[in-house]
């Protein structure tokens, strides 16, 4: 007959050496780790940006709005363009309205809270737009961060949201330090650009790359040599968002200039 | 309305979808957690160190510990867009998530406060057991806590000498646990912040030292003036007794016995509270001397928008102030009453400005963000992010405090502990 006090310890020491296996088998996950791998997928979705140009049209924006349906009139969008006006004495202006959904109708840059501010055009030594979304990065703080995994890496490099299971606990958005993310106005859980994911997964471009008249945003996959977008950014000038983060942006721009933040 | 809509107010350029995410009820949480671990703290001294001056209160601040420990969880639920998923974070934990530990690290804390407390009220619970059994005819009310504090025992009834002993043993291992156990729980909180590696002011190794440093004299200034305050109610009603019972003991004898603990207690407060001082200005001068690229708008955030908040409110009133205070000999319970008043205030300026300091600024350092707590509430959101949700936080550990006392009493109990 067993006793009580001895069957506790097998039971005990029984369970424990089943989970020893048992993680191992989580450590070796083969998908997971193919996934993780650098260079092992066939597809590793970029961006490139042409500051050159993009003229400010918001068409992009008003595009991705539509797409991905974030509310027309909230103050929340998962791509925009700023505006940078540098003045000949160094200051720099920036200001993005509404996201730039209607494109920059004003010369006066919105200063928020402080209004509208006229530059007047002899002081300008230059003024460019610079449209931002989503980095998709290789090494992502809003991944990290999240409590409950609700936020991750798909194999092809974009970071996706699980809506059914986001707490809504906001730290995403609070490590991410391109401030795309937000929370959806309607669904109440974070809520960023994923290059329209939907799309791709159809064999389409981005709602912003086939909106925009100039060409001055292009998707394409890194791990194909005969890409454009790939031929562009392995043989060019391009530059990154924000680097000294290591969280390794995946959207290149080209003609980026010091002064955009 | 997008959510942090309503409370921000933008300021030159800052990123179309950055508001104050992060409100009220998240300067709540570190703050209400400071007060557990802090509490705690303060009873483990006496029960671990075995500092005897601190007997008194050490069983009053390990009973608010229990009463601020669901607590500590509130303000996250208020503050979570789907607080119906609050669970997955137990269920489903990331690691590589600060939060994710949050279910592990407070579970394995509520566990020790509880059993703690169980083991020190043991023989008073056995006590009272037998008392109500011999009762020939029991009220009501006797009956319900007759089966309130049977169940309470558990079915350990042994009041032996040797059992009382292991008692006082087992208090003894719990709070030596419960010590690195509370700082961490609120340590944590701290690397919650300064893991951010996108925020210019949250992000710093000291981040967690600092949190655990003021949770610590939070924790131990509420004890102060939640003391004094059920001393100065225990006289009222002792004078009003006495008219009938002259045999009771004077307002003078506890008088001499509450500033007694008080005093000491105090010394413990300013200790803590040096040390905190001390890590919170390294971090400032070191800002301020290294200037890396965010120092610029760190200054004006820190010297000019927030000036106020940080130099008078919280290192002026709420350090400087009660140095002074605590410091100055002939220390009356008045004053020790405004001085951890203060203290409190203080410690809840240092979270404000950490947490919506650290908003203060957009990420793309052009700009500024300003929060409008909400005061009357217009709809849910409003509530539970602005004034009221706050009040709310702050009544309910005194409402469980005193729904607790009524079953496990803090003050007037004999025994070994």
């Amino acid at each position: 007959m067993i006793s009580r006090r001895s069957f506790c310890k097998k039971a005990m020491i029984a369970a424990g050496g089943i989970m020893i296996p048992l993680a191992a088998l989580e450590v070796f996950n083969p998908q997971r780790l193919a996934a993780e791998k650098d260079g092992t997928g066939k597809v590793r979705w970029v961006f490139l940006v042409d500051i050159h140009k993009c003229v400010g049209c918001g068409f992009c924006v008003k595009a991705c709005k539509t797409e991905n349906e974030v509310p027309y009139e909230a103050n929340v969008t998962r791509t925009w363009v700023e505006r940078y006006v540098v003045t000949k004495t160094g200051k720099t202006h920036i200001d993005s309205p509404k996201g730039a959904r209607d494109g920059f109708t004003s010369q006066k840059i919105d200063q928020a809270h402080h209004g509208l501010l006229e530059v007047k055009e002899e002081e300008i030594a230059k003024a460019f737009f610079v449209p931002k979304l989503c980095n998709q990065c290789e090494n992502p703080a809003c991944v990290q961060v999240c409590p409950v995994g609700a936020t991750y890496q798909a194999a092809d490099g974009v970071v996706l949201i699980d809506r059914s299971w986001c707490i809504g606990c906001g730290y995403c958005v609070m490590g991410c330090p391109y401030g795309v993310r937000f929370f959806h106005p309607v669904y109440h859980v974070a809520e960023k650009c994923n290059f329209c994911y939907h799309r791709l997964a159809k064999g389409m471009k981005s709602a912003c790359v086939d909106a925009c008249p100039f060409g001055a945003r292009k998707i394409g996959n890194i791990r194909d040599p005969e890409d454009p977008v790939t031929k562009i950014i392995t043989t060019e000038q391009v530059n990154v968002l924000k680097e000294e983060f290591g969280t390794k942006p995946q959207v290149f721009y080209i003609g980026l200039s010091r002064e955009v933040k | 309305m997008v959510h942090g809509e309503a409370w921000t107010l933008k300021e030159f350029f800052v990123y179309p979808n950055e508001y104050i995410y992060w409100s009220i009820q998240i300067v709540m949480y570190p703050f209400m957690t400071g007060l557990v671990a802090g509490a705690f703290v303060l009873s483990s001294l006496y029960h671990v160190f075995g500092v005897k001056q601190l007997k008194d209160i050490a069983r009053f601040s390990l009973v608010f510990s229990l009463a601020l420990l669901p607590v500590a969880m509130m303000p996250l639920m208020l503050h979570l867009q789907q607080p119906q998923r609050g669970i997955y974070v137990m269920m489903t934990p990331h690691f590589t998530s600060a939060i994710a530990a949050f279910g592990i690290v407070f579970t394995t804390y509520a566990m020790i406060v509880l059993s703690e407390i169980w083991f020190v009220y043991r023989q008073y619970i056995v006590e009272m057991v037998l008392d109500l059994r011999e009762k020939r005819r029991r009220k009501p009310l006797d009956s319900v806590r007759l089966a309130l504090y049977s169940v309470l025992s558990m079915g350990a009834m042994d009041l032996s000498p040797e059992a009382l002993h292991k008692d006082e043993r087992a208090v003894g291992i719990l709070a030596g646990i419960g010590i690195p156990v509370a700082c961490f729980l609120h340590g944590y909180a701290g690397f919650i912040f300064g893991s951010v590696k996108a925020n210019a002011l949250w992000m710093t190794p000291l981040m967690p030292v600092i949190f655990i440093c003021s949770a610590v004299v939070s924790g131990i200034a509420l004890c102060i003036v939640t003391y004094i305050i059920v001393m100065e109610l225990r006289k009222l009603i002792l004078a009003w007794k006495r008219k009938n019972n002259p045999r009771l003991p004077s307002s003078e004898e506890i008088k001499s016995a509450e500033i007694h603990t008080v005093t000491i207690t105090a010394k413990y407060l300013i200790m803590f509270m040096v040390l905190a001082l001390t890590l919170e200005l390294l971090d400032l001068i070191f800002r301020n001397y290294t200037a890396v690229k965010s120092w610029d708008i760190l200054r004006s955030v820190i010297y000019e928008k927030d000036f106020f908040k940080i130099f008078i409110l919280q290192y002026g009133l709420g350090n400087i102030v009660p140095f002074i205070i605590f410091l100055l000999p002939g220390l009356t319970i008045r004053r020790a009453l405004l001085g951890g008043l203060l203290v409190l205030m203080g410690v809840f300026m240092m979270r404000w400005n950490v947490v919506i300091g650290g908003q203060a600024f957009s990420a793309s350092f052009s700009g500024f963000m300003e929060y409008q707590l909400p005061i009357w509430p217009d709809n849910m959101e409003t509530f539970k992010e602005g004034l009221f949700g706050a009040l709310t936080v702050i009544i309910t550990p005194f409402v469980l405090f005193f729904c607790v006392t009524r079953v496990l009493p803090v003050i007037g109990v004999k025994d070994s502990h």
